[in-house]
C-alpha cells in the first residue's frame, strides 16, 4: 500500500519535471523565434515602405516649342539654343494644361509639376532642335505629392486643410487618371540624381558615391596599418608590458561608443590638423580608426590560424624572420585577412553618428568627385530622409536603406565566398 | 594637385629603385666582390629613403597648406574700420570668388583683391610643393646612394627598417586612444572653466540655449546633466529587459537543445540581425514601433508621447539580442561537457541540469556579456536619435519622451559649431562621461571573462 503511493509520487513528480523540461525547452525556442521574427518583421516593414520609391509618377504635358515664344530661330546656335526662354514655355504649357483655367487655378495647376520639369522641357528640346514650332506631347514628372496620392501613400479623406493637396487639385488629378494622362514608370532619378529638397527628384547617386569614397579611404588607411600591426603583435613583439598595454587597448577600443570616435575626428583632425570639413577624406579616416581594432582582431586570428610548422620551415633553410613571415605567413593569412578587412569595412558602411559629428550631414546637392569635396554618405543620406517632415522622403529612405543592405549583403557575400575559395583546414 | 604627386612620387621611387639595383650590380661587378645581400635589398634601402621623406612632405603639405594660406591671406585683408567681420564667413567667400571668378560680380574690392591673394598664394604653394618633393626624394636617394657598397648590410638594416614600421602601425591603436582621451579632456576643461563641474554633474536643468545676441532676454543656459543621464539610463534599463531574457534564452536553445541543423540555419541569420546598421533600427523605431507604442499606450488609457523611451528601448533591445546571445552561447559552449554529464548523470533532466548546473557555472560569463552589453546600449546613437526625443525630461515613466547623452551630443553639433560656446563645448562634456562609463563597464567585463576563462582551461 504505502509502497504503491511512493510510486505514484515519484510518478507524478517525474511527469512534472519532464514537463518543466518541456516548458524550458520551448521558452528557448520561442525566444529564437521572436529575435527571428523581428528580423523578418523589420525587412517587412522596409520593402512594404520602401517598394514604391523605385517608381515615380509621370504626366503627359503638351508643350508648344513656338519660336517667338522662345525667342529663338530654327537656325540659333547651340549657345543661343541653351539660353532660350523654355520658362515661358512651361508656363503656355500649363495654362493650356486643361481647358479653360482661371488665374488661381492655373496656380493649383502648377503645383502638380516638379520643379524639374523647366529643365526637362528645355532638355528634350535641346536633344531634338528640330521639334521647334511644333507642338508636342512629352512626359514631365509630376510633383511629389501627386505621386504619394497615387502611390496611396497619402490619404484623401483626411480634412482638406491637413492635406498637400486641395479638393480642386484632386479632382484635376482624377481627371488625368481618367484620361490616361498620368502613369508610374520607373524612378531613374533614384539612382541618378544627388539630394534635394524636393522629393521627386532625390536620388541616392551622390551619397552613394560619398561612401564609396568613403569606404576606399578606410580601406587604404586600415588595411597596411592593421596587417602591420597584427603581424607585429603575433610574430615579432617582445612579451612584455609594453605590449600587453597595446593589446589591452586594441580590445577596449573596439568597444569605445562610435560617437566618442566622432568627437575625435571634430576635435582632432578638423580642429586641430584643419581638414576640410563634410570630406570623404576625413570621414574615412575616422572610420579607419574606428573598425582598426575589428580588423587587427581579425588579422591576428588568422595569422594565428597559419600552423608554426610552416615558419619553421622556412627558418630551417634559412631565411631570416623576417623573410620567414612576409614570404610565407603572412601570403597564407592573406584571404583571412581580407575577410576580416571586408568585415569591418561593412560596419564602416552602416556607421553614421561619426559621420554627423565631421559634418557630413551637410546639405550636398551634387554627386562628388573627389576624396576631398563635401559629401554625403548613405546612411547620413537615410537619417536626414527619416527626419524629414515631408511625406514623400519617407518611402525614399526606406528605399535607400534597401541599397544599403544590399551592398551589405553583397560585401558579406564576398567575404565569405573569400573565406570558402582560399581557406584551407591545416 | 594630390594625385599628380603621388604619381611622381610612385615615378621616383620606381626609378630609384631601377637605378639602385643597377648601380650596385655594377659595384661589385667593379669591386670583383659579391655583395652581402640580394641587390633587391639595396634597391629597397634606395626606395625606402626616397618614399618616406616624400611622404613626410606630402602629408605635411595636405595638412597645414589651407592653414598656412588661409592666416596668411587674413593678416594681410584690408579691414575696414568699423565694420564687422566673420572670419569663417569671409575665408569662405573669398575662397568662393578666388576658385570660381564669376562669383565676383557685386563683391567688395578687398575681397577680390584677398581673393586674388589668395589664388596666388596657391599657386606659389603648388610650385614649391612640387620642388620640394622632388628635391627631398633626391636628398634621400644620394644620401642612400652613398651606401650602394658590396660590404653594406642591405638586408640587415632593412629588416630593421621593417621593424619600425611594424611598431609605428601597432601604435596607431595607442595614438587613438590618447587622440580620443585630449581631445575630450582639453574640450571638457574648456566646458568645466565656463560651466561648473557640480552643477554639470547633480544639477537637475539642461538649458543648453543661452541668449546668443547681446540684450536678448533668454533664460541663461544651464547645464545639468542628471535628465540626460536618467533618459540613457531609462532606455537602456528598457532595452535590456528586451535583450536578456530573448538574448539568453535563444543563447540556452542554440547550445542545448538545437539540432546541428537548426543552428546553422539561426546563428546566420542572427549575424544578419547583429550587421543590421543602426540607422535602420532608428528607421523601424520610427516608422513601426513607435505609432505602436503610443496607440499600445493609449488603449491601455496612458498618453504616450510619438517619440518614446520604450519604443526607442524596445528596438535597441532587439539590436543588442545578437550580441548577449553570441557572447553567452560561447561561455556555454565553454563550461566543461563533465559538469554536464555529472548532472544528468544522476539523474537531472535538460532543464534540471542548464538551470542548476550549467548557468551558475557560466554565471560569471554571462555577467560580463550583460555588461558588455550596457555599455553598447548607452553608447547607441542613431536608434535613440531618431526614435528618442531631444528633450531632457526627468522621468521614470518609459511612455514619456526622454533624451540620452549621445542624443544631446549629436544635437548640440549638428548646427553651428562654436567652440567658445559651452553649448558646443558640451558635447565633449558628455562624451567624455560616456567614454569613462563605456571604458569602465568594459575593463570590468573584459576581466571577468578572462578569470572565467581561466577557471576552465
Amino acid at each position: 500500500m504505502n509502497n504503491s503511493i511512493a510510486k505514484e509520487k515519484i510518478i507524478s513528480l517525474r511527469k512534472k519535471r519532464s514537463l518543466e523540461d518541456m516548458r524550458f525547452k520551448y521558452y528557448g525556442f520561442t525566444a529564437m523565434c521572436l529575435s527571428l521574427a523581428v528580423l523578418v518583421f523589420l525587412l517587412y516593414t522596409i520593402f512594404s515602405k520602401g517598394y514604391t520609391a523605385f517608381q515615380k509618377t509621370i504626366v503627359l504635358l503638351e508643350v508648344d516649342y513656338n519660336q517667338e515664344v522662345l525667342k529663338l530661330t530654327p537656325d540659333s546656335s547651340d549657345e543661343d539654343m541653351e539660353k532660350g526662354k523654355f520658362f515661358r514655355v512651361k508656363k503656355q504649357a500649363i495654362e493650356n494644361f486643361f481647358p479653360d483655367l482661371s488665374k488661381s487655378d492655373i496656380k493649383l495647376v502648377k503645383k502638380l509639376f516638379s520643379i524639374n520639369v523647366d529643365k526637362e522641357i528645355k532638355d528634350y528640346f535641346l536633344d531634338n532642335p528640330e521639334v521647334i514650332n511644333t507642338k508636342q506631347q512629352i512626359w514631365v514628372t509630376a510633383h511629389s505629392d501627386v505621386d504619394q496620392l497615387l502611390k496611396g501613400n497619402s490619404r484623401r479623406d483626411v480634412p482638406e486643410d491637413r492635406r498637400k493637396l486641395n479638393d480642386i487639385q484632386l479632382s484635376y488629378v482624377d481627371q488625368l487618371v481618367e484620361e490616361n494622362r498620368v502613369k508610374q514608370v520607373f524612378n531613374n532619378f533614384f539612382f541618378t540624381k544627388a539630394d534635394s529638397r524636393h522629393p521627386e527628384i532625390a536620388g541616392v547617386a551622390g551619397s552613394f558615391m560619398g561612401s564609396l569614397f568613403t569606404l576606399f579611404t578606410v580601406f587604404i588607411l586600415s588595411f597596411p596599418i592593421a596587417i602591420g600591426a597584427s603581424v607585429y603583435l603575433e610574430e615579432f613583439a617582445p612579451k612584455n608590458r609594453i605590449t600587453e598595454l597595446i593589446e589591452v587597448n586594441i580590445s577596449n577600443l573596439a568597444a569605445v561608443p562610435s560617437i566618442v570616435f566622432g568627437l575625435l575626428g571634430l576635435g582632432v583632425l578638423l580642429n586641430v590638423f584643419g581638414l576640410p570639413r563634410s570630406t570623404p577624406l576625413v570621414g574615412g579616416s575616422v572610420l579607419a580608426l574606428m573598425t582598426l581594432p575589428t580588423i587587427i582582431i581579425a588579422c591576428r586570428a588568422s595569422l594565428k590560424a597559419v600552423p608554426p610548422s610552416i615558419k619553421e620551415g622556412a627558418l630551417a633553410v634559412g631565411a631570416t624572420k623576417t623573410q620567414a613571415v612576409f614570404h610565407h605567413v603572412v601570403p597564407l593569412a592573406l584571404p583571412g585577412t581580407l575577410t576580416g578587412t571586408i568585415i569591418g569595412l561593412a560596419q564602416a558602411l552602416g556607421e553614421t553618428a561619426p559621420l554627423i559629428m565631421i559634418g557630413m550631414i551637410a546639405f550636398i546637392p551634387n554627386i562628388p568627385t573627389g576624396l576631398t569635396e563635401p559629401s554625403a554618405a548613405l546612411p547620413v543620406q537615410i537619417y536626414l530622409w527619416v527626419e524629414s517632415a515631408e511625406r514623400g522622403f519617407q518611402e525614399k529612405s526606406a528605399a535607400a536603406i534597401m541599397v544599403i543592405l544590399i551592398f551589405l549583403f553583397m560585401m558579406n557575400a564576398i567575404a565569405v565566398f573569400l573565406r570558402n575559395r582560399f581557406e584551407r583546414k591545416w | 594637385m594630390f594625385f599628380w604627386s603621388l604619381v611622381l612620387i610612385a615615378v621616383g621611387i620606381f626609378s630609384s629603385f631601377i637605378y639602385a639595383r643597377s648601380r650596385i650590380k655594377l659595384n661589385s661587378k667593379k669591386q670583383g666582390t659579391k655583395s652581402k645581400s640580394l641587390p633587391n635589398y639595396y634597391a629597397q634601402y634606395v626606395l625606402m629613403w626616397c618614399l618616406f621623406p616624400a611622404l613626410i612632405v606630402y602629408f605635411s603639405w595636405a595638412i597645414f597648406q589651407e592653414q598656412i594660406i588661409q592666416n596668411i591671406v587674413i593678416s594681410n585683408f584690408e579691414f575696414i574700420e568699423g565694420a564687422v567681420y566673420n572670419e569663417g564667413l569671409l575665408l569662405a567667400e573669398i575662397r568662393n570668388v578666388a576658385n570660381n571668378p564669376s562669383f565676383a560680380d557685386g563683391k567688395s574690392i578687398e575681397i577680390i583683391n584677398a581673393a586674388s591673394h589668395y589664388s596666388s598664394l596657391r599657386q606659389i604653394s603648388q610650385i614649391s610643393f612640387y620642388t620640394s618633393i622632388i628635391i627631398i626624394m633626391l636628398l634621400g636617394a644620394l644620401y642612400a646612394s652613398q651606401k650602394l657598397k658590396p660590404e653594406f648590410h642591405a638586408q640587415h638594416t632593412i629588416e630593421k627598417y621593417i621593424q619600425y614600421i611594424l611598431i609605428f602601425c601597432s601604435s596607431v591603436a595607442i595614438f587613438t586612444t590618447i587622440g580620443i582621451v585630449f581631445s575630450l579632456i582639453f574640450e571638457s576643461l574648456r566646458f568645466f572653466a565656463e560651466v561648473s563641474i557640480f552643477e554639470f554633474l547633480f544639477s537637475t536643468e539642461w538649458y543648453p540655449f543661452i541668449p546668443i545676441r547681446e540684450g536678448q532676454t533668454a533664460a541663461e543656459g544651464s547645464f545639468g546633466a542628471v535628465p540626460i543621464f536618467a533618459g540613457t539610463f531609462l532606455v537602456m534599463v528598457v532595452a535590456m529587459c528586451v535583450a536578456v531574457p530573448l538574448g539568453l534564452l535563444t543563447a540556452i536553445y542554440l547550445a542545448e537543445y538545437a539540432s546541428q541543423r537548426v543552428r546553422k540555419i539561426v546563428k546566420p541569420l542572427l549575424e544578419i540581425l547583429a550587421g543590421i546598421p543602426t540607422i535602420v533600427y532608428g528607421f523601424f523605431a520610427f516608422v513601426s514601433v513607435a505609432p505602436f507604442v503610443k496607440a499600445f499606450g493609449q488603449s491601455i488609457g496612458i498618453d504616450a508621447s510619438p517619440t518614446s523611451a520604450l519604443a526607442a528601448g524596445m528596438v535597441m533591445g532587439v539590436m543588442i539580442i545578437p550580441f548577449i546571445s553570441s557572447l553567452s552561447d560561447d561561455v556555454i559552449n565553454s563550461v566543461p561537457q563533465s559538469l554536464r554529464e555529472a548532472s544528468l548523470g544522476i539523474g537531472a533532466n535538460k532543464a534540471e541540469t542548464i538551470k542548476k548546473v550549467i548557468l551558475p557555472a557560466a554565471l560569471p560569463g554571462i555577467v560580463g556579456a550583460f555588461l558588455l552589453a550596457i555599455s553598447r546600449a548607452i553608447g547607441e546613437t542613431m536608434i535613440v536619435v531618431v526614435a528618442a526625443g531631444t528633450a531632457p525630461n526627468l522621468t521614470g515613466n518609459p511612455f514619456e519622451n526622454v533624451t540620452t547623452v549621445t542624443v544631446q551630443i549629436v544635437v548640440a553639433l549638428i548646427g553651428d559649431q562654436e567652440f567658445d560656446n559651452p553649448r558646443t563645448l558640451s558635447a565633449f562634456a558628455l562624451g567624455l562621461v560616456l567614454f569613462v562609463i563605456t571604458l569602465f563597464l568594459n575593463i570590468i567585463a573584459l576581466q571577468i571573462v578572462k578569470r572565467y576563462r581561466e577557471r576552465y582551461e
